[in-house]
């Protein structure tokens, strides 16, 4: 089971080019910088674009090939725009009811299981021209829970609001990741987003894929460093394994090892994304005393070129984990570092996604 | 005041105005929606030929719609093979001509707020389980409905003050074709003035309130989205 997705289009000034398996499970993101496809791909999974060439089979279920077209309105999915997109003719509970009276699935979600996920209760008798920006995009994605989706595609549901409101609905976004087990796929150029939502990433470039797996594999890559922004770096699962009130630090245990961080006033038992940046990870021989309190044990993977040609990216297993650390090639050569040396990992910051 | 037979032109112009409106609204709808979403370059040729009624004098447009519906043109054929008999100087000869002429009354404000919706809102439906049909229904037209209603207006007020079509096509028929412009004509004609003065003032009264309605009523701006 999974996505099959294969799509050809050759439009003036921009073609699309993919042949990908999807997960049907978690949060698959989308990555990459405006006109690299992303949104088109996504709109040829929803049938909303038809690739004259083109092959989709969802769980089994052939949504698009050579004989057969789905149209968009017999397809089991719910998508989010990027604008919120509400029929202003509506209230808001007429909006959300909308897709529900012509579902012929079975309800998988309900309409007040929608609502409370989303925390529009208060809302449901407005005109969505009296509802904030956050506020109607909420409403657009408890909109297309509430047909319950085999699918979720999401285009970019954040990138019209403003950084508070993105802060107001990521927690919503999370909830749903937890709470839901419904499959997104979820298209954005934001790296933060990214780091803290998706499970599986495929990077766009130009129409085509660069690279796609597990976010942590992905994130990993040597050959093909994948940068969330500025920065290669690793992003791993943790929960929240000690809370340390006179430092005002936590300690955040993955498999391989813990890390302390600030504490954000988190509980014990949370799990949490930790994203650590190569610039933020150095190595070395003895662990000795240094500022850095977060020192693993791990060992070389292996080495490779970063964007300048005085620098290395090496990547270093700790555990089951993946870390990546950059240093200068100077550095890496009087460290004698190479795969399957075994050093000290010094992590000078580590970010909680929360 | 007003006579018998200026009573019977205000009916008849009243009877002539709603069906007309109302057939445009089930021809028009179609076309204006088409106009406002397809792609072929030659949509532009349909919209010419629509808006034509608008730029044309009337008397060359009922001149051509007496040759096309009278006894030898071949709508006329056709309706004398179906038994209705040609179609000029009866009332229904006139509807059909009113259609014509006020077509472009019906199309532009229309399709100016199809375009107004935009392709999104109908993309959402889709993904909300809307048939195109459905969509069409419950949100283009909701959406649109502005446009309805100045698409109505305009029609209905415009197929009341018509005259040369009328003229050319239906005649001076009281009660089938004397619509209230062509009983106006008839008083000034016969030195009717008074008579003239009160229809038209009648007329000055009713083309006010039509187009006070039309810039006094803004929808709210709709700003969902």
């Amino acid at each position: 089971m999974g996505i099959q997705a294969c799509f050809r289009l050759d439009w003036p000034g921009f073609s699309l080019d993919v042949d990908l398996a999807l997960p049907t499970r978690g949060v698959t993101a989308l990555f990459g910088h405006s006109g690299s496809g992303k949104t088109t791909l996504l709109r040829c999974i929803a049938g909303l674009e038809r690739a004259p060439q083109g092959r989709l089979i969802v769980n089994g279920e052939v949504w698009q090939d050579e004989q057969r077209w789905v149209p968009t309105y017999k397809r089991p999915i719910g998508y989010v725009f990027q604008e919120p997109s509400l029929f202003s003719h509506l209230s808001v509970i007429s909006n959300l009811r909308y897709g529900l009276k012509r579902m012929s699935d079975e309800q998988r979600v309900s309409l007040d299981q929608a609502i409370d996920l989303l925390g529009i209760g208060h809302l449901v008798d407005r005109k969505p021209d009296r509802l904030s920006g956050g506020e109607r995009q909420r409403v657009g994605m408890a909109r297309a829970l509430a047909v319950s989706p085999r699918l979720l595609l999401m285009d970019e549901p954040l990138a019209a609001l403003d950084l508070k409101r993105k802060q107001e609905i990521l927690p919503y976004l999370e909830r749903l990741h937890d709470e839901l087990d419904i499959p997104v796929l979820y298209v954005s150029h934001s790296p933060d987003e990214v780091a803290r939502l998706a499970d599986y990433l495929v990077a766009m470039e130009d129409g085509r894929v660069l690279a796609s797996g597990p976010l942590a594999d992905t994130l990993a890559r040597l050959d093909l460093p994948i940068r969330l922004g500025e920065d290669a770096g690793a992003v791993l699962d943790a929960t929240v394994a000690e809370v340390d009130k006179d430092w005002h630090l936590v300690r955040v245990d993955f498999s391989g090892g813990s890390l302390w961080a600030r504490d954000s006033g988190l509980v014990v038992g949370h799990r949490v994304r930790v994203r650590v940046l190569a610039r933020d990870v150095s190595l070395a021989e003895q662990p000795g005393t240094s500022s850095i309190q977060n020192v693993l044990r791990g060992c070389v993977d292996a080495v490779g070129d970063d964007v300048h040609p005085g620098v290395a990216l090496v990547r270093v297993q700790v555990g089951d984990t993946v870390l990546l650390s950059r240093l200068t090639k100077r550095a890496a050569a009087s460290l004698g570092v190479k795969p399957g040396l075994e050093l000290w990992v010094q992590v000078k910051s580590v970010a909680l996604m929360e | 005041m007003l006579t018998d037979s200026d009573l019977q032109a205000i009916w008849l112009t009243v009877r002539l105005a709603s069906i007309v409106t109302l057939i445009l609204l089930v021809v028009g709808t179609p076309i204006a929606w088409w106009l406002a979403r397809t792609k072929v370059w030659w949509k532009g040729t349909i919209g010419a030929v629509v808006a034509l009624p608008l730029v044309l004098p009337p008397s060359v447009l009922g001149f051509y719609l007496l040759l096309t519906l009278g006894p030898h043109g071949p709508i006329g054929q056709l309706t004398q093979a179906l038994g209705i008999g040609p179609l000029p100087f009866t009332f229904w000869g006139l509807v059909v001509a009113s259609v014509f002429y006020s077509l472009p009354f019906m199309v532009q404000p229309l399709q100016t707020a199809f375009e107004a919706v935009g392709e999104r809102p109908l993309e959402v439906a889709a993904t909300l389980r809307a048939s195109p049909l459905d969509a069409f229904f419950t949100v283009a037209v909701p959406l649109a409905a502005p446009g309805f209603l100045t698409a109505a207006i305009l029609t209905f007020a415009h197929t009341v003050g018509e005259f040369g079509v009328v003229l050319m096509i239906g005649g001076n028929l009281p009660g089938i074709t004397r619509v209230v412009s062509v009983q106006i004509y008839d008083h000034v004609e016969a030195l009717e003035y008074a008579s003239a003065h009160r229809l038209a003032a009648v007329m000055l009264i009713f083309s006010f309130l039509v187009l006070l309605i039309l810039y006094a009523w803004r929808p709210r701006p709709r700003n969902g989205g």
